[in-house]
Formats: C-alpha cells, structure tokens, sequence
C-alpha cells in the first residue's frame, strides 16, 4: 500500500499576526514555522502507525512551496515518511496548489491520500475536496477515525450534531481531524535517518490561479471588558440579557 | 443568469446556517441586477414556497430518494448541473461539514474559483473580492475571483437572517445522480442536546473546574440558557468531557452570538476556535487571565461561588418573562 501525506507549512500558533507591503503580505519576520498542526498530528502519525502494522506500507511526502520549507519536510521524514516531494513553486491559491499536488498523484498511484482537515493560516479547508475531484476519488472530510478494511477504509466523519460511520473504497482522499491518531515527537534515530531520505524537488505544472489575495487587514481592536463585580452575578445577567440581548 | 444558494438539509429539515446563505445570496443578487434561486437536493419537510421570505424568488427541488443523504460527489454532481442550466454566476453554500465537502468539488468541477469561509459582502466595485477570515480568525484577507463562476461559502453567524420576501416559486427538477461515492453505514447524533456547531448560546469550561464531577455547574448553566456545551482542549484530553466538545484551533471552530468560558485561561489556541462569537463572558479567578482581554462582559472571581448564583438568576429571569 502506498499513502500520500500532503504537509503544509504555517506559522508557529503563537505567531504575532502582522503583514507589510500595504498590507499585501504576510509579515514572517520572527515567525516560526511549523508543520500545519492537523497534517503533523492526525494525517502522517495515522499514516506511520498504518505502516507500523503492515511494514509493506510506503509514506511519501508531498509539499508545495519554497526552500524555506525544507526544514519542516525533513522534520516530517524524521518523525516516520519514507520520501518526499517538494514542487517547487508558491501560491495562495487552492487550485493552483492542488493541481500540483494531483499532478504527482497521478504518477505514483496512490491508495490512499491524507490531507489535513485545514491549514490554520489561511484556513481554506478546501485542498482535500479538489484533490478528491482533480484525481476523481472518493473523499471523506474531517475524519476523527480510519481503519483499513481490505479494499476499503472504515472511517468516521464529524457532521452536526454528531458522528457519521461511511465505507470506502480505496483509493481515497482522507482529511484528518482531531482524533485520528495521538501527537508524537520525533526520535533521534528518525532524526538521524531523516537527513539521507530522499527529498525530491520538482518543478511545477502550468495551472492558472482562479483565486489572487489582494490584501490582508486585522480586526479592529475590542473594546476593553466590563467587568462586574464577583458579588453580583445577577447583574451581569442584567446586562447579558438588557444591554447585550443575547438571551 | 442568476445566484444559486444551496440549502443544506438533514433528515427532511433545512439547516439554519442555510437561511443565512439564502439571505446572503438574495443580497448578492440584488447588487447584481439577477434573481436568487434556492438549491434543495431530497425531500424535506419544509415548505418550500415559504423559503421565498429569505430573498429566494425560486426553489429548485430535487426531490429524488437517492439524494436524501449527502454524498459529496453525488451533491457535486447536482449542483453543478443545475448551475450549469441556470447559468449560474454565483453559488453560495454554507462553511458547514456539508459545504466544505461539496465546494472545493464543485470549485474543480465548474472550473470557478472559491472563496470559503466569507464574512461580508463581495465587493463588486473593482471585478469580485469576497473578505474572508484567515490566521484563525485573527486577520481577514480580500480575495479576488478570478474566474466567471464564482463560488462562496459563508462561514455561520457573518450574515443576518431577514424573513420579509415573498413566496417563492417552486420549480421541481430531476439531476442525474451518479453513483454513491461513500456508503453510509451509521449515523451517530448526540440527542437531546444542542448541537455545539449550530448553538445560539455556548457554554464552555476549562481546567480550572479541576475535574469532571464539578461539571454540573457548566451543564445547569447551560440548561437554563438552552445553550450547547464546549471546553477546553486539557479538559478532553484528559477525558473529563468528550472529543466533540473541544473547540479551538484544533478542534471545533465556532461563532455563538454568546459564549462563556468558565475557568478557561484564553490561550491563543482556544481563542482561535472562539473569537468570532458576538459576546464573550469570562469568569475566572485570575485578574490577569488573558481571556479578558478577548472578552465584552467578565467577573473576576470563583467560578463555583458566581456560575451557580447566575444560573439561579437565568431561571428567576426566565420564569418572570
Ligand atoms: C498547537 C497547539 C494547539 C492547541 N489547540 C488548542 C485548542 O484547539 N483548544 C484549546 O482549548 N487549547 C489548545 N491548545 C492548548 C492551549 O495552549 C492551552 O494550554 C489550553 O487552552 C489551556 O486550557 P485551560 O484554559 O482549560 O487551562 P489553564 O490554562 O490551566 O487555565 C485554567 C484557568 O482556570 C482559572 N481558574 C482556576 N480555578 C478557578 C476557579 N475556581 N474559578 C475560576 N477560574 C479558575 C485559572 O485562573 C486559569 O486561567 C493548543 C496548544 C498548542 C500548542
Ligand atoms: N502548499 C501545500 N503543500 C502540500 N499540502 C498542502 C499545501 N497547502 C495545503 N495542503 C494540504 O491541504 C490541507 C488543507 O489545506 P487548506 O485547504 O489550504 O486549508 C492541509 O492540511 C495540507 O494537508
């Protein structure tokens, strides 16, 4: 079996939030990069725990983006994938990403792909769902359980309210939600064998971009709380129910 | 020519976030000189006419058995036809479950570029820029369509649901249907309670409630409000409340008009799953607690002594109105 983990790259969660270039970019200057929390966690600890129980499984690794982002696919191998691929390009649009992204699908033949369920600085949530229609794959959003069945994947999806248990045939396009697997850190002996692991680079497709960002702002500032005294709760219920009205 | 709202339903009803969609789209429409038309794929039990006072001059019912469940191709595939009919120049979905399923499909498919996630009007002044929330809601960014469809899905709370258009004209239609992408073998609802990513009200605790036999106070508060209940990563990592309920930056994101966090610190992490409700209320002990920094209305003070006298006001509230 042969999984596809795709890993995106976004600020450290406790990034400070600020954009130059009138407001036309993002500002990274003191940021952290991460690997994208739900691709880390969920999507490629699920894909190594598959491989611990079958050895024949093959994780490759697949990143859209720059140089810059070597770092975190080589900490992404140190923690379990087997190889990786960078195309070597950068966009803001989701098409134009997961056409990339398709493009190596279809070379390797895939039984399975995870993506994360969003990537927490633009939070598009949308890769998934265009891979899955690029590739014409089932796909299953916001997975919080998978389990190999044969052919097929047993999985659980989040819907409102509650849980939903679906079938599906192989191959798939999986997004992975909180629930899938258990955070882990990588090793030493994985960090050591990350650095001879095949890292491949290859350049992009021509695609065009339906979608450009053309600038970012912040909200504007709160107002500071009112506070109320801790003797009386029932005026802060006062006040939720006559001056905010929410109740 | 016009603007396709894909009303989103489950078990016969339509999902309240739909409404939303309905009355953002009527909106888009108007601004572009072109009638709004509703999308209802299987039977439902509302009645269909009626959802013409959200600004839909005409439904379109596809009232087939094997659309009863959503499936993302088969939807995709309905969709898409029905635009193409129409001539669609717009489609809005919600950014609900459903939606994040079907747009970015439907995206591919119709070759239209998708905003998700909007929180205003496009802006029609300069081509077709949709504001969206991104950096966890920390930041919006503007984004330009580029492409001649354009497809949006409004994230809950951004729009305000107005109930005064007339009835709308109900058009029944037949898509082909494909075949089923997934099976469907269980579905699992949470009875009886509200569901955390459609509440009005969310009240949510924290590790500072030490432990799970103290949670009756959360609850109590929540059934006088008929609020849904949240918590803190911590307190479902530790299991004291279950997975569902964690909201956050890795887990749920929502946007109540009010949420009460109880003993919750304000780590960055959980207020990018929250910072979008209309009203926060903290309560916690700690003066320097960063929560107040985020919140509209707080009391500094022990959650066990304040949450229980407030729920005892809520219900004297509640039986005098
Ligand atoms: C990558 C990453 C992702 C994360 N994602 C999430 C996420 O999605 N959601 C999330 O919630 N966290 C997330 N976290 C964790 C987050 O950083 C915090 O650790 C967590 O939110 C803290 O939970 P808490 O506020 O319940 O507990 P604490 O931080 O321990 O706060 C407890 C609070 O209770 C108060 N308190 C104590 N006793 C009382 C009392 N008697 N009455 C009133 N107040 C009292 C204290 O003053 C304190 O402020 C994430 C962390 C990382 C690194
Ligand atoms: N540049 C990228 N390279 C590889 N995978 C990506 C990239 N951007 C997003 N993804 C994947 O798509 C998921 C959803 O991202 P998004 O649709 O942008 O919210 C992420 O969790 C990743 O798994």
């Amino acid at each position: 079996m042969k999984i596809l983990v795709c890993i995106s790259k976004t600020p450290d969660t406790t990034a400070k939030i600020a954009f130059k270039d009138n407001n036309t970019k993002f500002d990274t200057s003191g940021v952290q990069f991460i690997i994208n929390p739900y691709d880390e966690w969920y999507s490629l600890v699920r894909a190594i725990e598959l491989k611990e129980a079958d050895p024949s499984v093959t994780i490759h690794l697949i990143h859209v983006g720059g140089p810059d982002s070597d770092p975190i696919i080589r900490k992404a191998l140190a923690l379990g994938g087997d190889e990786a691929f960078r195309v070597n390009t950068a966009s803001e649009d989701s098409y134009y990403i997961a056409s990339q992204i398709a493009e190596v699908a279809r070379q390797n033949n895939y039984d399975l792909i995870f993506t994360g369920k969003e990537t927490i600085d633009y939070n598009g949530s949308v890769i998934g769902g265009m891979l899955a229609q690029l590739l014409q794959l089932p796909f299953v959003s916001l997975t919080t359980k998978f389990e190999l069945n044969g052919g097929a994947a047993i999985v659980t999806r989040e819907i409102e309210g509650g849980e939903e248990i679906d079938e599906v045939t192989l191959p798939a396009v999986i997004s992975s939600h909180k629930g899938m697997a258990e955070m882990r850190i990588p090793n030493i002996r994985g960090i050591m064998g990350a650095r001879t692991k095949p890292l491949k680079v290859i350049d992009p497709i021509e695609v065009p971009e339906l979608t450009v960002t053309e600038s970012f702002e912040l909200p504007a500032p709160k107002e500071s709380v009112k506070l109320v005294p801790a003797d009386q709760p029932e005026e802060l219920v006062r006040l939720l129910h006559e001056e905010a009205k929410v109740f | 020519m016009s603007v396709l709202v894909f009303l989103d339903q489950a078990e016969g009803q339509i999902k309240k976030n739909s409404f939303e969609a309905a009355c953002y789209g009527a909106k888009i429409a108007e601004l572009m000189n072109t009638q709004a038309k509703g999308v209802v794929l299987g039977s439902v039990n509302t009645d269909l006419a009626g959802l013409g006072k959200y600004g839909l001059g005409q439904i379109l019912s596809a009232d087939q058995p094997e659309l009863a469940q959503f499936d993302s191709v088969r939807y995709c595939e309905a969709i898409a036809e029905l635009a193409e009919k129409e001539g669609a120049q717009v489609i809005v979905l919600s950014n609900n479950f459903n939606g994040k399923a079907v747009a970015p499909r439907l995206s591919v498919r119709l070759k239209a570029g998708l905003v998700t996630g909007a929180v205003d009007l496009p802006d029609l002044k300069e081509g077709f820029v949709v504001k969206r929330g991104v950096f966890s809601g920390k930041a919006f960014a503007s984004v330009s369509i580029k492409t001649d469809i354009k497809i949006i899905t409004l994230n809950t709370n951004s729009y305000p649901v107005t109930d005064q258009g007339p009835a709308a004209q109900v058009e029944k239609v037949t898509v082909q249907s494909g075949t089923p992408s997934i099976k469907i073998k269980e579905v699992k609802k949470v009875v009886g309670e509200v569901p955390l990513s459609e509440a009005n009200i969310v009240v949510s605790g924290g590790r500072g409630l030490k432990g799970p036999e103290n949670w009756n106070i959360v609850t109590d508060l929540a059934h006088a409000l008929g609020a849904a209940t949240a918590c803190s990563r911590p307190v479902s990592d530790s299991d004291w409340r279950p997975h569902h309920e964690h909201v956050g930056q890795t887990g749920l994101t929502i946007a109540p008009n009010l949420y009460i966090a109880i003993g919750i610190s304000g780590a960055i992490q959980h207020l990018a799953g929250v910072n979008r409700s209309k009203t926060i209320v903290v309560i916690n002990k700690d003066p320097e607690a960063p929560f107040f920094k985020a919140a509209d209305y707080g009391i500094v003070g022990d959650a066990f002594e304040v949450v229980p006298k407030m729920t005892e006001a809520i219900l004297k509230l509640k039986q005098a109105g």
